[in-house]
C-alpha cells in the first residue's frame, strides 16, 4: 500500500495508523487499516457511503470516545506515541489533533468568544496577546476582512461558508499539529467551497491535514494523498495524482470514474 | 357527485364541531377571568398592597400575604431549580445512556403529576411534624418539591435539543466535558431552561394544597422562617369560606393578583421560548 517507487521521496510519517479495527457494537466497521499521514501534507479519504472514512476519522482524535458500545483494536501512533493506549489524556490529544465538521459548529457566542474560548482552554495570556492571536487565526482562515468590524457580535449571524472558515480558524488558533476535516464544503455553496479548498491548501505549510471528501474533484485538487476505502477496508493509498491516473485496483478505478458509489 | 357531497357535508360538520368545542372551552376560561375582574377590581387599591390583613369587621390589605408568598416561592426556587438543573444536566449530558436516567425519567413523570397535597402531606410528616410546629421552611421545601420536577424536565428536554455536534466541536478542541457543559451547553439551552424555572414560579405560585400542611397561615407580618408564614392561597382560601364581606372582597383581589400574576409569567415564559427559537 505504499506509494510505488517512482513516486516523490517519503516525507516524514506524522500519524501511523496500524492495523486498525472498530466495531460499532458488533458490527465490525473497519478491518484492520493501515496507512500514514504524511507531516504537511493532505491526504483525502475517498469512498462510498457508509465505507468507514468519517469513523477512521473521528478515530485519530478519539472523537468517538464520546458515545458508547465502541470497541476499538490496533495502533495509531501520533508522534511514535500509540493514541489509543489507556491513559492517554484525551483533552490534550484534542488540543494535538483539531477536527472541523461537516456542517458549520459556530458555538452560541459572538465571534471573538469562538476563537478565545479554544486558546483560554490551554493558555493564560493576557488581553493584547489574545487579540492578536484571534485576529491572527481569523486572518488566517482568510475570514478576518469580513468581520473585522463585529467581532463581538454573534458567531451564529454568519453565512454558513464564514461560519464554517469560523470553525477553522477556532481550530488553528489552538495550534494543532494535525488538522482533521470532515467533509468540510458539503454544506455550502461552490464560492465557499473553492474559498475552503484555498485555505486548505495554504495550511498544509504548517499542519498535517486529513480530509473526508465526497467531492473526488476535491480530493484530486486538494490533496497530496488518497485513501480509497470500500466497505471498511482500505483499498489503495498512494499519491493522489497516481490513484486517479493509473489506480491499481480495478474498484478504485470503478469509483473515481462514477461507475459505482 | 353525491359521495362528494357527502364528504363535503361531514367535513362541514366535523370542523362545526371542534370550533364549537374550542370556543365552550374557551368561554369558561373568560367565564372565569371576567368574573374575577369584576369582583377583584371592585376591592383592589393601594391599602391590598400596604396594609396587612385585617381581623374580622375592619379593613385592610393583603401585604403580609404578598409577601410571605414571595418570599416561600422564591425560596422554593432557590432550592428546587439547582436540583432539578444539575439532574437533568446529568441525565441528558453524562448519563444519557445509562439505565439511572431511564428510572429517574419515569420516576420524576411520576413526580410531575402527583397531587400536590400528597407532597404537601409528605412535608408535614417529615418537617413539621419532627419540628413540632409549621413554619415557612417547610413551606418552601413543598414548593421545592414541585419545582424539581419541572425544572428536571425542561431542563433535559432543553439540552437534548442542542445538536452533538455542537458537543463534538468542543470537545474536539480539547474542552473537559464540564467546561462544555458550562459555556457552550448552558449558554445554548439558557433561554429554554430559563422558561422552565419562570413555569415552575407559576406553577408554585398558586399552589395552596402543599402550604395548607407546612407554612399554615399568619394573621401578622412575619420574617420568621421557623414560624408559619402568611400566603396568598391559603389566605384566598380563609377568607373566602369566611362569612365577613371585608375578608371575601380581599379573597377575590387575592385571586385576581395570583391569577393575573401567574398569566403574565406563563406570557413571559412564551416570549422568551419564541425568541430563543428565532435565535438558534
Amino acid at each position: 500500500m505504499a506509494p510505488l517507487p517512482n513516486a516523490a521521496p517519503t516525507p516524514k510519517t506524522k500519524v501511523d495508523v496500524k492495523n486498525l479495527r472498530f466495531f460499532y457494537g458488533d458490527k465490525l466497521a473497519l478491518k484492520g487499516i493501515t496507512l500514514p499521514l504524511y507531516e504537511n501534507k493532505v491526504t483525502a479519504f475517498i469512498g462510498p457511503s457508509g465505507c468507514g472514512k468519517s469513523t477512521l476519522l473521528r478515530i485519530l482524535n478519539r472523537i468517538y470516545d464520546l458515545y458508547p458500545n465502541q470497541r476499538i483494536e490496533g495502533e495509531v501512533l501520533l508522534d511514535g506515541e500509540n493514541i489509543l493506549a489507556p491513559g492517554q489524556d484525551l483533552n490534550l490529544l484534542r488540543s494535538k489533533i483539531g477536527m472541523v465538521f461537516q456542517k458549520p459548529t459556530p458555538f452560541p457566542m459572538t465571534i471573538y468568544e469562538n476563537i478565545a474560548f479554544g486558546i483560554r482552554l490551554y493558555e493564560k495570556i493576557g488581553r493584547s496577546e489574545l487579540d492578536e492571536r484571534v485576529e491572527s487565526s481569523l486572518r488566517r482562515a482568510a475570514l478576518w476582512n469580513e468581520v473585522k468590524d463585529k467581532l463581538h457580535t454573534s458567531g451564529l449571524g454568519l453565512s454558513g461558508g464564514q461560519q464554517q472558515r469560523l470553525c477553522i480558524a477556532r481550530t488553528i488558533a489552538v495550534k494543532p499539529e494535525v488538522i482533521l476535516l470532515d467533509e468540510p464544503c458539503s454544506a455550502l455553496d461552490p464560492i465557499s467551497t473553492s474559498k475552503i479548498e484555498e485555505l486548505i491548501s495554504e495550511l498544509t505549510t504548517d499542519y498535517t491535514i486529513a480530509i473526508v471528501t465526497h467531492n473526488m474533484q476535491q480530493a484530486a485538487r486538494s490533496s497530496a494523498y488518497t485513501a480509497f476505502m470500500y466497505l471498511g477496508e482500505l483499498v489503495e493509498f498512494g499519491d493522489t495524482e497516481r490513484i486517479f491516473t493509473n489506480p491499481t485496483e480495478s474498484r478504485t478505478q470503478d469509483y473515481i470514474t462514477g461507475r459505482f458509489g | 357527485m353525491q359521495r362528494y357531497a357527502r364528504r363535503k357535508l361531514a367535513n362541514r360538520i366535523a370542523v362545526g364541531a371542534s370550533v364549537g368545542t374550542t370556543l365552550f372551552g374557551l368561554c369558561w376560561l373568560f367565564l372565569i377571568l371576567g368574573t374575577l375582574l369584576y369582583n377583584g377590581l371592585a376591592g383592589l387599591n393601594l391599602k391590598v398592597f400596604t396594609e396587612m390583613t385585617p381581623p374580622p369587621g375592619s379593613d385592610g390589605g393583603l401585604l403580609n400575604a404578598l409577601a410571605g408568598t414571595l418570599i416561600m416561592t422564591i425560596l422554593g426556587v432557590v432550592i428546587g431549580a439547582p436540583i432539578g438543573v444539575m439532574a437533568g444536566t446529568y441525565m441528558a449530558e453524562y448519563g444519557r445512556h445509562d439505565k439511572l436516567t431511564k428510572v429517574v425519567r419515569f420516576i420524576n413523570d411520576i413526580l410531575l403529576s402527583a397531587p400536590s397535597i400528597i407532597i404537601g402531606l409528605f412535608v408535614y410528616e417529615i418537617m413539621v411534624v419532627w419540628m413540632g410546629h409549621f413554619s415557612a421552611w417547610a413551606g418552601s421545601v413543598a414548593l421545592a418539591i414541585i419545582v424539581i420536577p419541572v425544572v428536571l424536565r425542561t431542563t433535559e428536554d432543553m439540552l437534548l435539543l442542542i445538536p452533538n455536534a455542537l458537543r463534538e466541536a468542543a470537545s474536539a478542541l480539547g474542552a473537559p466535558r464540564a467546561l462544555m457543559i458550562w459555556q457552550i451547553a448552558y449558554r445554548a439551552a439558557r433561554s429554554g431552561m430559563l422558561t422552565g424555572i419562570l413555569l415552575a414560579v407559576a406553577r408554585i405560585s398558586g399552589e395552596t394544597a402543599p402550604l395548607l400542611f407546612t407554612a399554615l397561615n399568619n394573621q401578622f407580618w412575619s420574617w420568621n422562617m421557623n414560624a408559619p408564614m402568611a400566603n396568598m392561597p391559603v389566605t384566598i382560601f380563609q377568607f373566602a369560606l369566611s362569612p365577613y364581606e371585608e375578608w371575601q372582597q380581599l379573597a377575590w383581589t387575592g385571586a385576581l393578583i395570583i391569577t393575573f400574576s401567574v398569566l403574565a409569567l406563563n406570557i413571559g415564559a412564551r416570549v422568551m421560548a419564541a425568541r430563543s427559537q428565532k435565535t438558534s
